[in-house]
């Protein structure tokens, strides 16, 4: 166990590596001046020249490669070259935002998909299982921008039960929960669409097993043989798509952010990237990979406590 | 199914959250942007969405321009002239205090036009500074400014974001604190989402002002924006992104729809430096073979003025010369053979706008029928102020030129990216820049317009509008901006 935290931690240090020379050669090559972008097209030459030399960008770009990394090695990111205050200042906004709405994505995709996906699996080949098939063939193949502007449609246009998008922090946590409910339930359905499957067929394989019928002739209720015996034994594949999933819900937020205008990390991405602000995509692009990266991990460590069977392959 | 029921109970009080009833305050204001910027300093950023929000509400200049492009007093009360024209002697408003409690005085000025122009400045519109040779300080209510040469429009870029009067406490942190004397004072900025200004109590005009908070919202979406309108979200979204949207807003009663101008000449740039657009017969051929009422019609929904030249229609020197090449594809396509280009491809590099996407379209299928093959290439804004503008790697592009007054544009010689090197026109150029007189310095620019006709340097499409979208009480807002920044002093909202 501890040679293999070893080698998953080489293994993360490593992809942050690569993935920062990766996003420092291509925003390099990248046609594109932040200077420029900054000071548009009326800009004198002397007055871009004093700009770029404000923004360290007349190092060369080796230099400027490894004295980021020294710094980030410190934890200090830089300076935003748009925004002009450090880049750690701008995640820290940021961060409360797309993680409420990851981790709201996250509970809903898990209530609806464990829920619907059991109960699909418990009335198998019945009206309740077909109809659940249906819908989640269908929450599938919605796009998520389409869905999200039906929502505003109904439940801030025409409803006008919640606000059509924006978000204005957790200071009033009111308002917070309000702005999140629509984006979340654009984000989640598509994921508990994928999920509710995945579930109904791995509880649907555990359901055949023998000692489910024992469970249930020992005198156990269907409910709790169900999520006490079957949900357990299922979790194995549910627990590697929702690994994925929420990699994907953190880094899929920025269509989400861009509908319902809300200032996550997603938008700051794009936008740094259309003002070719390296530091800020440099910051962002490293926190993704890193989530992604300990998302894997924890999926590979809950894989032990789920299934004990597992510990002596690791 | 209990489970069901209970995700039923906790989604029903989750909207039950929801059902508080939105109220609108009466002397409030809550509008929508499409630009979301980055620094909040208008002299150190072109972002326009900062002069949108700052310039003249929170920031003042010597002097700023009304919606009829007149230039009028303000920091500035009045100013005497001398006999050759070389300088300027500002008398200051009295009293006038800083947002943080520091008072208003001519060393203000001073610092402010030092900033702008020392080496180190990175100011946007570093040109406009070029013509000044000393900023002095007479007293603490006056200010001398000595030109090194007449500049006819002097007084107008002292009505600009560019040269807005800044304190020295605060410059260094106006780009995300910004400290101005104007009639709002800024309270808070959640970047990526809103940014709010109240009202300054203290200001000479306050009088004048008739809302005490005015809240900006970032939504760069033009149907999230849409949305946020029709749910009353927003009062107001005074540059809306989208003509093709606006019917929906038209029909219903409790909007109001402006359509007005700007200073945005939108082009079909080519590059005069680069064959074949070197040579006139087929920058004329070209032009012949665009038609705007088409491209106005595809792409603005009608919603655009067309133009013939560099100039904007609404102005006083304004010629009308869009009849100057007639649409005629028969004639293009002649024009084409007869410069032996018949058949070439070239690209047309397009910037992200949709007034620019959609033109190109067009544009494209107007030429190929011509006989001319033009690739369209969209490219994203950072590729083209880079490689189009800066670099000049390109044969087309389509691009509006905002900023007022931006003839001279075509006097800025071969670096520029239009390729355009024509000492005729610098020579005339240089005349109207110089000429105080404004009877006569209309009929330079008129003369100016017909020879870039003429020459038919580019193609000129339409001028951008501005479009505007108003829950019926709000009042007072500009129907067309002559400037990048439209004033809130006047605006009122009557819920």
């Amino acid at each position: 166990m501890g040679y293999f935290i070893f080698r998953r931690t080489v293994g993360f240090l490593l992809t942050l590596l690569v993935v920062s020379a990766v996003v420092f050669a291509v925003m390099n090559v990248l046609p594109g001046d932040p200077a420029l972008t900054i000071l548009g097209m009326d800009a004198t030459d002397d007055a871009l020249a004093a700009l770029r030399e404000q923004l360290g960008l007349n190092q060369p770009v080796l230099t400027r490669y490894f004295l980021w990394i020294w710094n980030a090695l410190q934890g200090d990111f830089g300076i935003s070259h748009s925004f002009r205050v450090p880049v750690s200042e701008l995640i820290a906004e940021r961060l409360p935002m797309t993680v409420s709405l990851a981790v709201a994505g996250m509970l809903f995709t898990l209530v609806i998909a464990l829920t619907l996906g059991i109960g699909a699996a418990a009335r198998h080949r019945k009206a309740g299982d077909w109809g659940v098939m249906f819908m989640s063939q269908i929450g599938i193949a919605v796009p998520a921008f389409w869905l999200s502007m039906l929502l505003v449609l109904l439940f801030a246009v025409k409803l006008r039960w919640l606000p059509p998008g924006g978000f204005a922090g957790w200071s009033d946590p009111v308002a917070a929960i309000r702005s999140l409910i629509l984006p979340t339930i654009a984000l989640g359905v598509v994921q508990s669409a994928v999920l509710a499957r995945v579930t109904r067929s791995s509880a649907l394989e555990v359901m055949r097993q023998d000692f489910v019928r024992t469970a249930r002739a020992s005198g156990l209720s269907r409910r709790r043989v169900l999520w006490r015996h079957v949900l357990p034994n299922a979790l194995v594949p549910i627990v590697t798509i929702v690994g994925m999933q929420f990699a994907a819900l953190v880094t899929g937020t920025i269509v989400i952010e861009n509908v319902f205008y809300l200032p996550g990390l997603g938008r700051l991405i794009f936008q740094s990237i259309a003002n070719r602000d390296l530091p800020t995509v440099q910051a962002l692009v490293m926190l993704f990979a890193a989530i992604v990266v300990t998302a894997n991990f924890v999926v590979d460590l809950l894989y032990v406590v789920i299934d004990p069977r597992l510990k002596a392959r690791t | 199914m209990a489970d069901f029921s209970r995700i039923f109970t906790a989604s029903t009080i989750a909207l039950a959250l929801g059902l508080s009833p939105l109220t609108a305050a009466a002397d409030q204001l809550v509008i929508g942007l499409q630009q979301e910027p980055t620094s909040l300093d208008p002299t150190a950023d072109a972002t326009a969405s900062i002069d949108g929000m700052m310039t003249m509400n929170v920031f003042e200049a010597l002097t700023t321009v009304a919606e009829n492009g007149e230039v009028q007093p303000n920091l500035a009360t009045s100013w005497d002239v001398s006999e050759d024209g070389l300088t300027y002697a500002f008398k200051l408003a009295e009293g006038v205090m800083f947002h943080d409690g520091t008072s208003f005085d001519a060393e203000d000025v001073v610092f402010s036009f030092d900033r702008a122009m020392a080496e180190e400045s990175v100011n946007p519109s570093k040109d406009i500074f070029k013509p000044i040779e000393s900023v002095t300080a007479i007293d603490p209510q006056t200010v001398e400014i000595k030109l090194s040469r007449k500049d006819a429009f002097f007084l107008f870029n002292m009505g600009q974001g560019d040269s807005a009067i800044v304190a020295a406490e605060s410059a260094d942190t106006n780009n995300t604190d910004p400290v101005g004397t104007g009639p709002f004072k800024f309270e808070n900025w959640t970047r990526g989402d809103r940014l709010t200004l109240v009202k300054n109590p203290d200001h000479r005009d306050a009088g004048d002002v008739a809302l005490d908070k005015v809240e900006f919202r970032f939504i760069s979406d033009p149907s999230a924006a849409t949305a946020a309108m029709m749910a009353e979200e927003l009062d107001a979204f005074p540059g809306f992104p989208a003509p093709e949207l606006l019917a929906q807003f038209e029909a219903d009663p409790r909007f109001r729809v402006n359509i007005g101008s700007t200073e945005g000449e939108v082009i079909l740039a080519m590059n005069n430096a680069k064959p074949p657009f070197d040579n006139v017969d087929v920058r004329r051929a070209v032009a012949t073979a665009v038609n705007r009422e088409e491209i106005i019609e595809g792409a603005m929904y009608g919603q655009a003025v067309p133009i013939g030249s560099f100039y904007p229609p609404h102005g006083t020197a304004y010629v009308d010369l869009t009849g100057a090449y007639p649409s005629d594809t028969e004639k293009a396509q002649q024009m084409f053979t007869d410069a032996g280009i018949e058949g070439t491809t070239m690209t047309l590099r397009v910037p992200p706008f949709p007034y620019a996407t959609r033109s190109a379209e067009i544009i494209q299928s107007q030429l190929s029928t011509a006989g001319i093959d033009a690739r369209v290439e969209n490219v994203e804004w950072g590729f083209w102020i880079d490689e189009v503008y800066k670099k000049k790697n390109y044969d087309m592009t389509i691009i509006a030129h905002t900023s007022p007054n931006d003839m001279g544009n075509f006097a800025r010689g071969p670096d520029y990216f239009y390729g355009y090197d024509d000492a005729k026109f610098n020579e005339l150029w240089g005349q109207i820049e110089t000429e105080a007189d404004p009877a006569a310095r209309d009929a330079l620019l008129k003369e100016g317009q017909q020879y870039l006709s003429d020459q038919s340097v580019h193609v000129f499409l339409f001028q951008l509008p501005l479009l505007g979208i108003f829950t019926t009480g709000v009042e007072g807002y500009w129907s067309s901006a002559p400037v990048l920044y439209m004033p809130l002093k006047g605006v009122s909202n009557a819920g």
